[in-house]
């Protein structure tokens, strides 16, 4: 052998590794940059826990208090960050413990990996101790799954999932890898993943498209944007507002869409939908050119489709060309990612004001303040709003914490009222609804940008719904401030059952437990707030606490969210009581 | 757009993967919509496999579940046609006991009108194999169930479109991205 060949064999050595199919599941999630993972133990996924002990100093492993939690606080950690979220499970109950998440995760959009062990190849079908068909329970909440049975196979489905979960309309992904495979010694060698043949991420944008959308708009007399998560995911706010401000087209925000644009910007009007405000809602039924961007006419955005802006044009930027006309019959369809759509957009546009219309907005708001936001914000009567604790929230936080919301009435006063100065600060359950979503997502979110306050604002249902991830706050001493705005009631039910169903709370009251002493019990500091003299001192303790808080604000029973667009009814038919 | 419905054939070219056939039927599961055959086989392409699948519904429904199958990340590409923008067949075979081939001479006959072919033959019972239109097919299994029929099956369909999909180019695009 000469030199030559020799230094060949030594390069070909030192380019592969012997290593285990568990030490590569961790060699990978490092090469992917990963920093924190969310997960469980469990007998088919040990051989990766046993290689996570040995890299404990390279990546950090939470133990969260249920699997479910562990999907959840990977989606917090994705959804503030723009970075994939982790999660790591067993087989059978751990990896069907991380389905809500999974589901919650493919409706939203976030970008998460799960890896679940699963038995060993030759138990498979056989109904093995903890084997559940995880592949085939998954299939319909992933944007892509694969059941792994060589350890060969782990690296380049580990690179697949990681570029899958990411690129273009992002979502879950889940590796199942069976223990044998986890145990097999192969010759290890990780490349990322750049593309996979059949599947096209971005659909290019049509500049023709783009004009005509842009004539519709510099024609318009009374344009709206109504603007979705899609322009978060696309990193496109800066683009986005260039278009509201050179427009000046009045822009509405979907629940996911929330913190793209400062609520504080004159030209941002409000959300939409269900609980959102008076005047998008009432004005989608109004305008005569509808610019929808990154969102997805979600019914509880649209109310009945049969009314829904049946007056306007209307625009859709999205990149999921199977988005164009699923609900909503559109004029203009404009595929691609929306930073690069809004920035052809832009040049496209006319620069204009459309004060008038404007005026619309504001006399509605008007209208929208007297009736509902003042009684929200500066109660006159005895008992505590869910509101005005979000507006002393707000005077802390200056707008610049995030907020993650869990579901019910408290998430809709929420998005309502907080006010947000930048994009990625609205996590919350939005399409799959998920009571119980927010505690660990809040501690996914405090985990990823631990620089970031952030804050959870849960109802006494939800929280008690994953109540027991106190306990991944106390371990990790995550500085999550905790606010349960307690009604002793589920709310949104509750107030449903007002409205729908004659009074008849079934099942809706809640006899809670003392929870400043189960706070207390995971050594976090907490208080109780029934009085309103109480109130903003409490907020500011909180706030200025440099660990997690705990703070329980008892509100008003029977309050209801408003406005709020019936189901099944018209958009116009917004009632404000 | 029309919201007659009809029937649709439905194909999609995908990369060959185990789990793509639970996904591709979840689509029309969650839409409660009735898949009336479904066959997979290799394509023209190497490692393309090719499913067809036929259903009842409105063109808007095809339009639908055609985009939702093409988000598939292991879908390469799909389409919807009309009968009439397809040329397809089914085929079916029949188990009869061998012994009707002498008693019942009009048998022989059936046989040949209805252009089927013999598979094999032996003492007990004979296989008749038969490809062509469903209501050829029908045709026949009613006027051999007058004497008997042992076992019957029929496939999906399988058509080729008049028109050209252009797979082969689109793969190349993916490649040069």
């Amino acid at each position: 052998m000469n030199t030559e060949t020799i230094k060949k064999e030594v390069n070909k050595a030192v380019k592969t590794e012997r290593i285990s199919g568990s030490e590569a599941i961790i060699r990978c999630l490092i090469a992917e940059g990963v920093d924190i993972l969310y997960g469980y133990p469990g007998g088919a996924i040990m051989p990766v826990y046993d290689e996570l002990f040995k890299y404990r100093d390279k990546i950090h492993h939470v133990l969260t208090r249920h699997e479910q939690g562990a999907a959840h606080a990977a989606q917090g950690y994705a959804r503030i960050s723009g970075r994939v979220g982790v999660a790591m499970a067993t087989s059978g109950p751990g990896a069907t413990n991380l389905i809500t998440g999974i589901a919650d995760a493919q409706i939203d959009s976030t970008p998460i990996v799960c890896i679940t062990g699963q038995v060993p190849s030759h138990l498979l079908g056989t109904d093995a101790f903890q084997e559940t068909d995880i592949v085939g329970i998954s299939t319909p909440v992933t944007k892509w799954n694969v059941q792994v049975t060589k350890a060969s196979e782990i690296p380049e489905a580990i690179a697949k999932a990681f570029y899958i979960a990411k690129s273009g309309r992002p979502g879950p992904v889940l590796i199942d890898i069976t223990k044998d495979a986890q145990f097999e010694e192969f010759d290890f060698k990780y490349e990322k993943c750049t593309g996979v043949r059949s599947y096209k991420p971005i659909p290019k944008t049509d500049i023709n498209q783009v004009k005509a959308a842009a004539a519709l708009i510099n024609n318009a007399k009374k344009p709206l944007i109504v603007w979705g998560q899609g322009v978060i995911l696309g990193k496109a706010e800066e683009e986005l507002k260039a278009v509201v401000e050179k427009s000046g087209v009045p822009a509405a925000w979907t629940i996911l869409g929330a913190s793209a644009i400062p609520t504080s910007h004159p030209l941002n009007v409000g959300m939409v939908g269900m609980h959102g405000n008076y005047a998008p809602n009432k004005l989608t039924n109004e305008c005569d050119v509808l610019i929808a961007i990154g969102m997805r006419f979600d019914d509880r955005v649209t109310g009945s489709l049969d009314t829904y802006a049946k007056q306007a044009k209307i625009i859709h930027f999205d990149i999921d060309p199977a988005e164009i006309n699923k609900n909503v019959k559109v004029h203009i369809a404009v595929l691609g990612d929306s930073k690069d759509s809004l920035a052809m957009l832009l040049s496209e546009l006319k620069e204009n004001s459309h004060k008038a219309w404007h005026q619309e907005f504001k006399d509605l708001y008007e209208i929208e303040y007297n009736a509902v936001i003042k009684n929200d914000l500066l109660p006159e009567k005895e008992g505590l709003t869910m509101g005005e604790v979000l507006k002393e929230i707000n005077i802390y936080s200056n707008g610049d914490a995030a907020i993650v919301s869990d579901v019910g009435q408290h998430q809709m006063i929420a998005c309502r009222y907080a006010k947000f100065n930048q994009s990625k600060s609205n996590i919350t359950s939005g399409g799959l609804g998920t009571m119980g979503f927010a505690l660990p997502a809040a501690i996914g979110a405090k985990m990823a940008e631990p620089h970031r306050e952030v804050v959870a604002i849960i109802g006494d249902g939800g929280y008690q719904m994953n109540i027991q991830e106190l306990g991944t706050i106390f371990q990790q001493k995550a500085a999550v401030k905790i606010v349960v705005l307690n009604n002793e009631f589920l709310g949104m039910v509750r107030q449903w059952q007002q409205l729908f169903f004659d009074k008849r709370y079934a099942s809706t009251e809640m006899t809670n437990p003392d929870f400043v002493t189960i706070a207390k019990g995971y050594s976090i500091n907490g208080k109780r707030v029934t009085k309103r003299e109480e109130l903003a001192d409490a907020v500011k303790e909180m706030m200025a606490s440099k660990s997690s808080y705990f703070l329980e604000v008892c509100v008003e029973k029977e309050d209801n969210v408003f406005p709020m667009i019936p189901s099944g009814a018209s958009v116009s038919d917004i009632r404000l009581s | 757009m029309s919201q007659e419905v009809k029937t649709f054939t439905i194909s999609v070219y995908t990369e060959n993967n185990i789990g793509l056939l639970n996904r591709i039927s979840a689509i029309f599961q969650r839409r409660h919509i009735n898949i009336e055959s479904l066959t997979t086989s290799q394509s023209e392409i190497k490692d393309v496999n090719r499913f067809v699948i036929v259903v009842k519904i409105t063109e808007e429904q095809a339009i639908k579940v055609v985009g939702q199958i093409e988000k598939q990340v292991e879908a390469i590409r799909a389409y919807y046609h009309t009968n009439d923008e397809t040329i397809f067949t089914e085929s079916c075979m029949f188990k009869i006991k061998s012994d009707l081939l002498f008693e019942e001479p009009q048998i022989q006959n059936i046989i040949k009108d209805s252009d089927s072919r013999i598979v094999t033959v032996n003492r007990e019972f004979f296989v008749l194999e038969k490809s062509g239109r469903r209501f050829e097919i029908e045709e026949l299994r009613e006027k051999l169930e007058v004497y008997g029929i042992m076992q019957f099956v029929r496939s999906g369909r399988i058509a080729v479109t008049k028109d050209e999909m252009k797979v082969s180019e689109l793969l190349e695009e993916f490649k040069n991205q």
